[in-house]
């Protein structure tokens, strides 16, 4: 039988009926005059509007980070057989999987106490009994990381005790990992939460570890929503013959094969290798600003080398390799070398229609860094730097980056603000193209600025997370979705002219 | 006992071995095998109490069920998530709750806008904050018709007065300054901040507009959240019936109408589960009759449309016939070319307000069957209207557990089950085939005349699509 033709939404609502239909409901709207409306919208785009807009303090709009839990989970579900276990209110949980689910289209478990209004007046302690003796017997987990909701928090539960009375109770095995971080959802953001739920981790399975050193380096990719990224390193390090340890694994979490069943705990990062990192010759941090804590701990109590190798843009991963083969002796391959050339290659070919373009960027701290490092690289022009998340070392570190070459005279960081501002920015001051996650598609639906998605969340886009932003590969990567937007672009903007060009 | 409802109770029994004791005597009375009749006593399901610790619950909390569900739909205010950052983060424009405007300029629908609380706010308390913000928003969106200010968890627990600074500011402002106390903590589910938000309306706006005139014929349309544009094409049947939609709730609502469905004649409820607090209020206070109805598929569609204009005169009952004899061959063709691809199939359904029961028919007229259905939020209530929906032996569930769900489609075996985003999934790693019944899918719409053949054409590409047979299983 032929197919037959359903109309959905994108097309329903498009028809003479439900555009009637629509006239007709103002009636009973009481909504403003078009005139009135039209005026508001084009004050919305004056210096003066963006004046007001930048005086707000105490109201954020569309900003682009989210709470210490989500990335706590984010962590945990990177370590072998590890169940995520959030003491609170059990909504929060439900946000943060569904979060994760968006992203990567693909399945995530985390547990919650389900806290209620009896757990605010007398604290959280049954309800972390019960709920680990659940999640214990339920999923069989080989370690439940505990992280915490604000409610928590603000009520004060006490989880050190807590998980101590559930083993003397012995609601869960005496010998079984139970790692905890506070993760109060009103100081930092995720990438906050991954650093104190990693150091949480870390801390409490390598104790008493420490013995002959293993030869090995650690990785820490950070709040790294790349699965691509996490196989590239293992491909790129397993080429150079490092042996090493990456803390936390969550590739196979977020990318695991179809086979007909639904594993659990489908890889993450050997609790017995993680307890072992302790033992290695160095840790490097992909990131540094979700990793703050953990290193400064790595430094102190490991006595390791602890370094950020940030490998995003030709410089930074050069360095990265350099680095990695100072530390572990083993030199960088010919095949690793030819990627290179390559991905310089690419650039090459492309720079005509990325040179002195102007961009702006939103999104986390260290994926901003490797972003303009990469751009500078490229002859673009970063402009307007949006982190919501960021403090004033990252906006003097961008700086300094920003500073030492002449792409990047043109360019302001601005911490802790959002995305509102960034749309007043794009209005007074316009650019050609801009780099955020799926959120940003509003500034690109108001200010017409095509869009890049890189960062996170990416939700209106498929397997974009499946592509390396690290190494050569990632750049090769990064220059082909910044090239073909603006090509993309270009042919929007010239169908009616005689520069349609068939050959760019 | 019937062998069916016997075998079902075995097929719990075995699910519930896994629970530690304490936790499986409670799971056990929220699982049982459907009674149509109503006779078998064992056969109810303990419904709207506290989940388990650890058991990893589908549910969320009040704030999702007073924001995320009522009230965020309300285009032309705007909802303030009051509190830390995640809570608007994750729940921003996730529901789909389409609306006509320009955003950010007379509508902030798709915005997450907070007053993103600091570790200084829950030491010294937030209301400062708040008044500023308050100030702040009023600058850069003037056009905006309402406030609403949405608790999260720590509002509530560190003591904040809400309520005092949305008196102070609404009056100095001139719009309605909603406080909602939906704190995540607050009962056990959704369902609380639903209530919730129903009690707000009813207090701060409800009944503080007019409409210019009246006429017999004017309705609300009532618990339809416009996901994917599902009110749109409930209104449009309404309208052709000849009657007159005052006012839609939430679903590309504005403030307006939330100010006027007093005025109206009858309420007619799509989401019993969300909003029948306020049709209750409206018939204790004002008189207005309430009708529940269904808007899913054929079979329930007409019955409805007769239900409804059963409450008007001929001219209406004359219209809704001649509605059902213009669609109906529409509708017959969209069921002749599904229905032989879908005939048969079992469908396993676990969503939350109306779809665990509304959508039964819908599948029955494309011939498939549902086996085992649930709430995650419901009451006894829902669970009465949906015992004599669902064959006798179906699994009916309440609140389940992740390993519930996965244990049950085990042994039941759908070819198709809808559920949430956090199912979805696990579902495709099973290679089972799965529709989201909470956002459609980013599909739809799914109610009314034209949203039927956009849910047949949706269930088939799910069942019969042929990746599911490319996955390789491990002998």
């Amino acid at each position: 039988m032929k197919t037959i033709k359903i109309k959905d939404h994108n097309e329903l609502f498009q028809e003479v009926e439900y555009v009637d239909q629509f006239a007709r409901k103002r009636e009973f709207e009481n909504p403003w005059p078009e005139e009135k409306v039209e005026e508001v919208a084009e004050w919305t785009k004056t210096e003066e509007y963006k004046e007001k807009n930048f005086a707000r303090k105490y109201i954020k709009i569309n900003p682009a980070k989210a709470c210490q839990p989500l990335g706590a989970i984010f962590c945990s579900s990177g370590f072998e057989g590890t169940m995520p276990f959030v003491q609170g209110a059990q909504g929060c949980v439900a946000y943060f999987r569904s979060h994760l689910n968006r992203h990567f289209k693909e399945p995530m478990a985390a547990i919650s106490t389900s806290m209620t209004e009896d757990a605010a007046v007398f604290g959280g302690l049954n309800n972390m009994l019960e709920g680990l003796n659940n999640a214990y017997t339920l999923y069989s987990p080989k370690m439940l990381a505990v992280c915490t909701t604000c409610m928590a928090e603000v009520i004060g539960d006490d989880l050190n005790a807590f998980i101590r009375q559930a083993r003397s109770k012995e609601l869960i095995p005496a010998d079984l990992p139970v790692p905890f971080a506070h993760t109060p959802s009103f100081v930092g953001s995720h990438i906050t939460g991954y650093d104190n739920m990693m150091k949480g981790i870390l801390s409490a399975i390598t104790e008493g570890k420490k013995g002959e050193p293993n030869g090995k380096i650690n990785i820490i990719p950070g709040f790294d929503t790349y699965t691509g990224n996490y196989r590239e390193l293992k491909r790129l390090l397993g080429m150079m013959g490092v042996d090493f340890t990456l803390l936390a694994d969550v590739s196979d979490t977020f990318d695991s094969p179809n086979t007909g069943e639904y594993k659990l705990y489908p890889g993450g990062t050997p609790l017995e290798e993680a307890a072992d990192s302790v033992n290695a010759l160095a840790t490097i941090a992909l990131q540094k600003y979700s990793t703050v804590k953990t290193m400064s701990y790595i430094k102190t109590e490991w006595s390791q080398q602890a370094l950020v190798l940030p490998p995003m843009g030709v410089k930074n991963t050069d360095r990265f390799f350099d680095e990695i083969s100072r530390i572990t002796g083993k030199p960088v391959p010919q095949e690793i070398e030819d990627e290179r050339g390559r991905a310089v290659d690419a650039m090459i070919d492309s720079h005509p229609y990325v040179h002195g373009k102007r961009f702006a960027l939103v999104g986390d701290p260290d994926l901003l860094l490797g972003l303009i490092s990469f751009l500078l690289e490229m002859g673009g022009i970063p402009v307007h730097i949006i982190c919501t998340n960021g403090d004033k070392k990252f906006a003097a570190e961008a700086e300094e980056l920003l500073g030492s070459s002449p792409f990047g005279q043109e360019a302001t960081v601005y911490t802790g603000k959002d995305m509102w501002h960034l749309r007043s920015l794009l209005f007074t001051d316009p650019v050609d193209l801009l780099i955020g996650n799926s959120y940003a598609k509003f500034l690109w639906r108001d200010t017409g600025t095509p869009l890049v998605r890189i960062g996170f969340p990416i939700f209106d886009r498929h397997h974009l997370h499946r592509y390396p932003v690290i190494g050569y590969q990632g750049v090769i990567n990064m220059v082909n979705w910044i090239v073909n937007t603006v090509l993309d672009e270009m042919d929007r903007k010239t169908m009616d002219t005689t520069s349609f060009d068939v050959i760019r | 006992m019937s062998t069916a409802i016997k075998e079902t109770q075995k097929i719990i029994d075995e699910v519930l071995e896994a629970y530690p004791e304490k936790t499986r005597k409670a799971r056990a009375k929220h699982l049982a095998p459907n009674d149509p009749t109503g006779e078998c006593s064992t056969c109810r399901v303990k419904s709207n109490v506290k989940s388990r610790p650890g058991v990893m619950t589908v549910r969320g909390c009040a704030y999702a069920g007073a924001k995320g569900v009522v009230w965020g739909p309300v285009k032309d205010q705007i909802t303030i998530s009051h509190g830390p950052i995640g809570c608007g983060q994750y729940s921003w424009w996730a529901r789909r709750n389409y609306y006509n405007g320009r955003t950010g300029i007379d509508t902030f629908g798709a915005m997450h806008i907070t007053t993103d609380f600091q570790e200084r706010d829950i030491v010294y308390g937030g209301d400062k904050g708040l008044a500023a913000a308050l100030d702040e928003l009023r600058e850069v969106f003037p056009l905006a018709r309402g406030i609403g200010i949405l608790s999260e968890c720590p509002v509530g627990l560190i003591g904040d007065d809400i309520e005092a600074v949305a008196k102070k500011k609404s009056e100095e402002f001139g719009i309605p300054i909603v406080p909602v106390r939906c704190e995540g903590f607050r009962g056990v589910s959704q369902s609380l901040g639903h209530h919730i938000a129903n009690d707000t309306i009813r207090d701060f706006v409800l009944g503080t507009g007019e409409l210019a005139e009246s006429t017999p014929y004017d309705v609300s349309l009532i618990g339809d959240y416009n996901i994917g544009g599902d009110a749109w094409a409930s209104r449009k049947m309404l309208e052709e019936m000849g009657l007159r939609v005052v006012a839609q709730w939430t679903g590309d609502a504005s403030v307006n109408e939330l100010g006027i469905a007093h005025k109206s004649k009858l309420n007619l409820i799509h989401c019993y589960r969300s909003m029948n607090y306020i049709c209750r209020h409206m018939e204790e206070k004002y008189g207005i009759p309430w009708v529940e109805f269904n808007f899913f598929g054929p079979t329930k569609i007409y019955q409805s449309l007769r239900k409804i204009a059963s409450y008007f005169d001929d001219r209406i009952k004359e219209n809704a016939e001649k509605l059902i004899e213009k669609y109906k061959p529409k509708m017959d063709a969209v069921i002749e070319y599904y229905r032989p691809r879908l005939e048969g199939k079992k469908v396993m359904l676990y969503v939350g307000g109306l779809r665990p029961r509304h959508t039964i028919g819908a599948y029955e007229d494309l011939g498939m069957e549902v086996v085992a259905s649930g709430y995650e939020f419901g009451h006894d209530d829902d669970y009465r209207r949906t015992y004599p929906e669902m064959k006798e032996g179906a699994v009916i569930m309440d609140d389940a557990t992740l390993y519930e769900l996965e244990e049950f489609t085990r042994r039941l075996r759908p070819d198709v089950v809808g559920s949430g985003i956090k199912e979805k999934y696990s579902y495709h790693k099973m290679g089972v085939p799965f529709r989201q019944m909470h956002s459609w899918d980013y599909s739809g719409p799914y109610h009314g005349f034209d949203g039927f053949p956009v849910f047949a054409r949706d269930m088939d590409m799910t069942v019969n699509s042929p990746t599911w047979s490319l996955i390789r299983r491990k002998r």
